[in-house]
């Protein structure tokens, strides 16, 4: 899922501070797991600047919202009228959500409230590590379902470097080494003979690279027809 | 007219907590009026979402009075409201507040001292650090 965190109380009362009406809207996906931007983050966030703004004796108005995915038209699309009823936007989403309001409603101002990190798992309560970076081509099948890209601080193809030492990386040593996980994993499924397979340089070019990805399956893609059929039924 | 009283809003677990506090008006100890008791089943009951909305409608400052944490009714609940109680100061000294203003206290039920102490600790903090403005959006 996506990990994100909210923002410095400080730096989204500054962004906010201009504005009369704002409605603050989560996400009841990845970053309500994540406690960053679900409905009761959403909450505390209001109500930390309603103390806030309490204590200067000035007044704005907060609508807290919480959306299904904020990164899918049709939930945003429930909520319309408030975006358009609003001065500003405060996504408590990732910014997928947070640019979906934006490319849906380009006339109004649509403000991060979380930063955005990784794509991350729970590990145990509160704790989220990051273990894929979307390079668009997986390669953990080869080496233990543990991904090198992500989860070695050089992402190395082949490894480990000489950095690894008891299991820990040079980087830092409260960090696992990734490679000495992978070598633990292959040896747990009899798969040694992977470690010794030199693999090539990756292609990089299902990475982020010249601009922005776009994924396409023709055969969900609606036809002309099917698109004017579903705009006239609306 | 000078400052008014302070406002303070003090969430008691029903056990050690609300104990605490029932003995020591029974024990004949003073402490200030100006704190109100919401009674809770266990202090690890208490939300940061709760002491937020408290300070947001007309409070100076929140406490909470819990077990003592190795003795906590419900095992880990005081240890759950310290915790909590630390976000909302970090949320609070983030956005330019007195972290102070939100405290978290322990007691066992015979500690008839423990009530008025946290009350008169709130009372000095919002005479040193000021009340939060006439009222609440929410009075």
């Amino acid at each position: 899922m996506i990990v994100a965190k909210r923002k410095p109380m400080n730096e989204i009362a500054e962004m906010v501070a201009p504005f009369k009406r704002i409605t603050v809207i989560g996400c009841r996906s990845c970053v309500a797991i994540c406690l960053a931007g679900g409905e009761k983050e959403v909450k505390m966030l209001i109500s930390a600047l309603k103390v806030k703004n309490r204590k200067q004796g000035k007044h704005q108005e907060f609508e807290g919202l919480v959306v299904e995915r904020q990164c899918e038209k049709e939930w945003v699309k429930e909520v319309e009228d408030k975006v358009l009823g609003s001065d500003l936007v405060l996504s408590m989403a990732c910014s997928l959500g947070a640019q979906t309001i934006g490319d849906m409603y380009p006339e109004k101002l649509v403000f991060p409230g979380l930063n955005t990190g990784m794509f991350g798992v729970p590990e145990e309560q509160g704790v989220w590590s990051e273990k894929c970076v979307g390079c668009g081509d997986c390669v953990i099948h080869l080496t233990g379902g543990i991904c090198p890209i992500a989860r070695c601080a050089k992402s190395m193809g082949n490894g480990p470097c000489g950095g690894s030492a008891n299991g820990k990386c040079e980087v830092n040593l409260e960090v696992d080494c990734a490679w000495s996980a992978i070598y633990d994993r292959l040896k747990l499924q009899n798969r040694l003979d992977l470690m010794e397979k030199i693999t090539p340089a990756k292609n990089w070019s299902t990475s982020h690279s010249g601009g922005r990805r776009v994924y396409e399956r023709e055969d969900a893609k609606l036809t002309p027809h099917q698109k004017k059929g579903r705009e006239g039924g609306r | 007219m000078g400052e008014r009283k302070p406002r303070i809003i003090g969430f008691c677990c029903e056990r050690h907590g609300m104990d605490s506090a029932v003995l020591a008006a029974r024990s004949g100890k003073l402490y200030d009026a100006s704190v109100k008791l919401v009674e809770v089943p266990c202090a690890g009951r208490v939300d940061g979402m709760h002491i937020l909305k408290a300070l947001e409608d007309g409070a100076d400052a929140v406490f909470v009075l819990g077990c003592l944490e190795k003795n906590c009714y419900y095992d880990t609940g005081s240890i759950e409201g310290r915790k909590r109680v630390g976000y909302v100061k970090s949320m609070l000294k983030e956005v330019g507040l007195e972290p102070e203003r939100v405290e978290m206290f322990n007691a066992a039920s015979t500690n008839a001292w423990a009530f008025p102490e946290a009350v008169s600790k709130m009372v000095d903090v919002v005479k040193r650090v000021g009340t939060m403005g006439s009222g609440g959006e929410g009075q």
